[in-house]
């Protein structure tokens, strides 16, 4: 939701506690658990609450999202029949279907494409898939500030696709390529994005700053 | 959604509690989750891992130069010198610098990861729509809203953690802290200076958003 309007302050509450209920203790805990004993992928559990109709999704708090997914995964999965969460999940929250990718080899790419530097451009596509590509960036030019290694793609990845891993860099964007030309020329973002959504790019449109 | 929290109306509430309590008992059940090692990570991560944590860390930095450095070359394994473990959200973790012409906020745009082997768990507005829409976009007025106030001259760096690395500020140590111990300066080390929405306190100055744990 990077760059949308309209949602006014941000909530600050003080001397907020970890949790605001029991049941969100319990949801947390839960969350943990299935994740660590390999239930499901932590991409898989988070395209599950993407999927989240958007009415919901922007009412629902945290942990409630997170039973929502579980309960959706649990489904997907086999883990749980429709009939055995009867009363857990009412079926408007149900979200829409689960896609499968394209066909893609999943063949490690231990050589990067891009290091330190390079320009490049992110790639303009609509996913209907999971993605971790926020949807503010695409189509800008940026400079790749570090490579962090390799990483399983999500795209694929949150869809029983493969891993497809690949590497992952820190990509810095100013703000007016980002935003316009209203944006401040002192403001940057850095955002981390697996090399399938980058192409070359040709300009200095980003040029840094020596020294910084 | 300005009046978006974590708090909502108790029927909600009850609702949420419900369901929540019937996916638990369901994947006991099933045997798919134990319930006491549930309430052994509940414990982990409300009493044991916390901010504190990530003060401990950038008061050491601030202290001790060598270790400064290690921090900044690999965050996982420095942090782990004091005795905290990566565990998950933290076998990534790069921690980046605040300096006199650099200021760097941290947020994820796309969910809410959080790096909690040094913070803990996320506070509801690191989570909250609004911070997750605007600090990108707007990061001066979403730092002002925290009472932080930069100089034009300084460069904001927004770092949007949308793969698995996850992001911890080292702040500025604030002046007049020179004869000050480390436990004294953990003090000054809050959460939110750790995640960039503000600085670092200044020795006797009150307040902020934030529980002492």
């Amino acid at each position: 939701m990077g760059g949308k309007d309209g949602f006014g302050p941000i909530p600050i509450e003080e001397n907020e506690p970890v949790f605001h209920a029991d049941w969100e203790r319990r949801m947390y805990g839960i969350g943990r658990l299935v994740l660590t004993k390999r239930l499901l992928l932590l991409d898989e559990f988070r395209h599950a609450i993407e999927r989240i109709p958007p009415a919901v999704y922007l009412n629902a708090t945290y942990y409630e999202k997170w039973m929502l997914g579980l309960y959706t995964i649990l489904i997907e999965k086999g883990l749980a029949t429709p009939d055995e969460i009867k009363g857990g999940l009412p079926v408007e929250l149900l979200p829409t279907v689960r896609l499968k990718p394209t066909a893609k080899a999943s063949v490690p790419r231990v050589k990067p494409r891009f290091k330190k530097g390079d320009a490049i451009l992110t790639r303009n596509f609509i996913s209907r898939l999971h993605t971790r590509m926020p949807r503010y960036a695409h189509g800008k030019h940026g400079v790749i500030h570090a490579d962090e290694g390799i990483f399983p793609l999500p795209d694929t990845w949150a869809h029983g696709g493969g891993p497809n891993a690949q590497h992952v860099y820190a990509v810095r964007f100013s703000a007016r390529e980002l935003w316009g030309e209203n944006a401040s020329p002192r403001e940057f973002v850095y955002i981390d994005l697996w090399e399938d959504y980058l192409e070359p790019g040709r300009g200095k449109s980003t040029r840094r700053r020596a020294g910084s | 959604m300005a009046d978006h929290h974590d708090h909502k109306h108790d029927s909600d509430d009850d609702q949420a509690a419900a369901r929540v309590k019937a996916l638990e008992a369901l994947l006991v059940r099933k045997g798919l989750i134990d319930g006491q090692m549930l309430d052994l990570i509940v414990d982990t991560y409300e009493n044991r891992v916390g901010p504190r944590n990530g003060a401990k860390v950038i008061a050491r930095a601030w202290t001790d130069p060598a270790f400064r450095k290690r921090l900044l070359a690999d965050g996982p394994a420095a942090v782990n010198e004091l005795g905290f473990p990566p565990g998950p959200e933290g076998v990534h973790l790069i921690v980046i610098e605040n300096t006199p012409r650099v200021h760097n906020v941290v947020v994820c745009t796309l969910c809410s990861c959080y790096p909690w082997s040094v913070l803990g768990l996320p506070p509801v507005w690191f989570k909250s729509p609004p911070y997750r829409s605007r600090v990108v976009s707007e990061p001066r007025a979403v730092l002002r809203e925290f009472g932080t106030e930069l100089d034009d001259k300084v460069e904001i760096r927004v770092w949007d953690s949308s793969a698995e690395v996850r992001y911890l500020v080292l702040p500025m140590r604030p002046e007049g802290t020179e004869g000050l111990s480390e436990e004294e300066l953990i003090e000054l080390v809050s959460r939110d200076s750790m995640i960039g929405v503000t600085q670092a306190k200044s020795p006797g100055a009150k307040g902020g958003s934030e529980r002492r744990a």
